[in-house]
């Protein structure tokens, strides 16, 4: 991981995604990092645009303003691309997480121009598969997590597990479908190859790699 | 009721890591302090609070008596009445919920109530907006309030630790409202280091108001009408206190110090010695231009930060002598609120006004930013200090009142 990642989070009101934001910098903090978690806030209307933001770092973090060229940039609805220019000031050596069931070679062509790494999950179908509903910030925080390298998956798995039997103390029923989407969604993570120099044969392995070498 | 305890024991307490949000880091030190009384109404951003605080009484945490009042006017009301009875209290709001307090706020200052408001700043309407900006805090600058601010959740939350025993103070019996930025410190979580209860506990001491309502040994009468043969006297009896406020601030923050191995002043002065320029800057924003502090350091730009935490009283002779001994060429004064006086915002009145006053002779530029939540960011920050160097060199004429991140 570099010294400071800036992560900016695409979401519509209601999706979770702020939730995301706060949960990463939770379990980025348990890893000893400097973290923030925090909302733009504006009329809060259910379906409308959000954005939400994480800086980890080694170092204290004193910066207070949103981040305008991440390292990484997590959409939780992929409607956004037509009305969001989700990729403005995205680092060249960063990446794009999507949640579509589409491959990422078909979602380039909505990244006005965008070159580098794309990654994509089905969060929709991991969420409905394990939690019967559509609950898309759940696998996005795994797929990021995983994409990002903030920590390995047993690391992030084990303090989700520990998040969630805290927030969920009240309903443990859905801790298990919880831990399961993030799961899966962790280890679903594609990467698109088509405009870099790995081989695709071995997405999966490269993907891991980049994780460890970030 | 109030906490056991002597204000004399410091005794070093083991730092805590966490990750919080403002509200939580200000709602966590609540349950610590457990003061008597808190009437409270919610509005964005300090909602959290009150909500906070309600699920530790609640749970059975802490044993403050909660007022669900139907108001900002009625919250503030209840304050003075439960603190005039000698309760510890303590309320929280934002923007238009401090506008509605006004008249309240003059009470609780003038009825020397030592009552502690926890105020997460917002922009006043209009145009209706829940972001933040200093506006709230800035229009009840001459209620007689004393004001701290914070740059992050730690600060929010050791300014509250250390707001009661200043209010409470014999030589001050003065209510403390301590501030943070709406949102941007408010609603983000970052790393925090609290204290142990018992150390907090202690810090702050048990209330023993001299003087109180409810004392049927020694009968006060609170809020009583005065002749103008008498009202000018208390007035400046007020004033006075405001004066001896400035000595307990330090003295508590010593204590404190003792306490966490934090140090707070009057503002902070950071990478000041020998800078040519000079931000003078409050709140969240103060952070962020740290950040850029460094990095023009980095390119050998002399530049440095002066982060005002004590906005009343007022600390003129200080700031003025600080930018005296830094030996700088301009001052950029930041203001993240109007006065619409058609001249300068509050800090950019006050600062010029103490420099003349000790015959300190620099340059200065008003900026205004930040307005409604308006961004401010790393590169906001360079602009302002690259302005100031064309300022300085005679390149530019100085601009004043000038606005940053304004669309064209």
């Amino acid at each position: 991981m570099k010294k400071t990642v800036e992560i900016r989070w695409h979401g519509r009101g209601g999706q979770g995604a702020k939730t995301a934001a706060l949960l990463l910098a939770d379990v980025a903090f348990k890893t000893g990092r400097c973290v923030q978690g925090f909302p733009e806030y504006g009329p809060e209307r259910m379906g409308a645009p959000i954005t939400a933001f994480n800086r980890i770092s080694e170092d204290r973090i004193r910066v207070h303003s949103n981040i305008y060229d991440p390292d990484y940039v997590v959409v939780v609805d992929e409607t956004l691309l037509h009305s969001v220019h989700v990729t403005d000031g995205l680092k060249k050596d960063g990446a794009i997480i999507i949640n579509t069931p589409r491959s990422a070679r078909e979602i380039r062509g909505l990244l006005r121009g965008y070159e580098g790494r794309i990654f994509t999950v089905d969060a929709r179908q991991i969420s409905e598969e394990t939690l019967g509903r559509n609950f898309p910030n759940t696998p996005m925080l795994a797929a990021t997590a995983a994409v990002c390298g903030v920590m390995d998956r047993k690391e992030f798995l084990g303090e989700m597990q520990a998040s969630f039997a805290h927030k969920f103390a009240k309903k443990p029923e859905v801790i298990k479908g919880n831990m399961a989407a993030l799961e899966m969604a962790y280890d679903k993570v594609e990467m698109d190859m088509t405009k870099t120099n790995v081989s695709p044969v071995n997405q999966k392995a490269t993907a891991k790699q980049m994780k460890q070498s970030a | 009721m109030s906490m056991k305890g002597s204000r004399d024991r410091q005794v070093c307490s083991k730092a805590i890591p966490e990750r919080m949000s403002g509200n939580e880091a200000v709602s966590y030190a609540i349950r610590q302090v457990n003061p008597d009384v808190m009437p409270a109404f919610p509005i964005t951003p300090s909602t959290e609070i009150p909500q906070m605080v309600s699920t530790f009484i609640a749970n059975g945490e802490i044993d403050t008596e909660f007022i669900p009042v139907e108001s900002e006017h009625s919250a503030m009301s209840a304050a003075i009445g439960a603190e005039a009875a000698g309760a510890r209290t303590m309320t929280a709001t934002s923007s238009a919920g401090l506008a509605l307090m006004w008249e309240e706020l003059l009470l609780a200052a003038s009825n020397r109530l030592p009552i502690v408001l926890t105020l997460v700043n917002r922009t006043l309407s209009g145009p209706i907006n829940i972001n933040c900006d200093h506006s709230d805090g800035m229009g009840a600058r001459d209620t007689g309030w004393i004001q701290i601010y914070a740059e992050n959740n730690q600060e929010a939350y050791d300014n509250y630790i250390q707001a009661f025993p200043i209010a409470e103070d014999p030589r001050v019996h003065l209510p403390v409202m301590i501030c943070q930025d709406g949102f941007i410190t408010s609603h983000a979580v970052e790393n925090i280091e609290l204290l142990e209860d018992e150390h907090v506990r202690s810090f702050v001491g048990e209330y023993r108001p001299e003087e109180f309502l409810l004392n049927p040994g020694k009968p006060v009468s609170v809020g009583p009408y005065a002749i103008s043969a008498y009202s000018m006297e208390a007035k400046r009896a007020q004033e006075a206190a405001m004066e001896r406020a400035g000595e307990v601030i330090l003295e508590v923050a010593d204590r404190f110090h003792a306490m966490s191995g934090r140090s707070y002043g009057f503002f902070e002065e950071y990478r000041t010695k020998d800078a040519d320029y000079l931000m003078v800057i409050m709140g969240s924003a103060a952070g962020t231009a740290k950040a850029a502090v460094d990095e023009l350091r980095e390119e050998g730009h002399k530049v440095g930060i002066i982060k005002l935490r004590v906005f009343r009283p007022f600390p003129e002779k200080e700031i003025a002598e600080a930018i005296r001994r830094s030996g700088c060429k301009a001052v950029a004064i930041m203001d993240r609120c109007e006065s619409y006086n058609g001249n300068s915002g509050p800090l950019g009145s006050e600062i010029p006004a103490g420099l003349f006053r000790n015959k300190v002779m620099v340059e200065t530029v008003n900026y205004i930013y930040g307005l409604a939540g308006r961004d401010f960011t790393v590169d906001h920050v360079k602009s302002v200090f690259a302005e100031l160097g064309q300022v300085a060199q005679g390149r530019v004429p100085a601009p004043n009142h000038k606005y940053i991140g304004l669309r064209e």
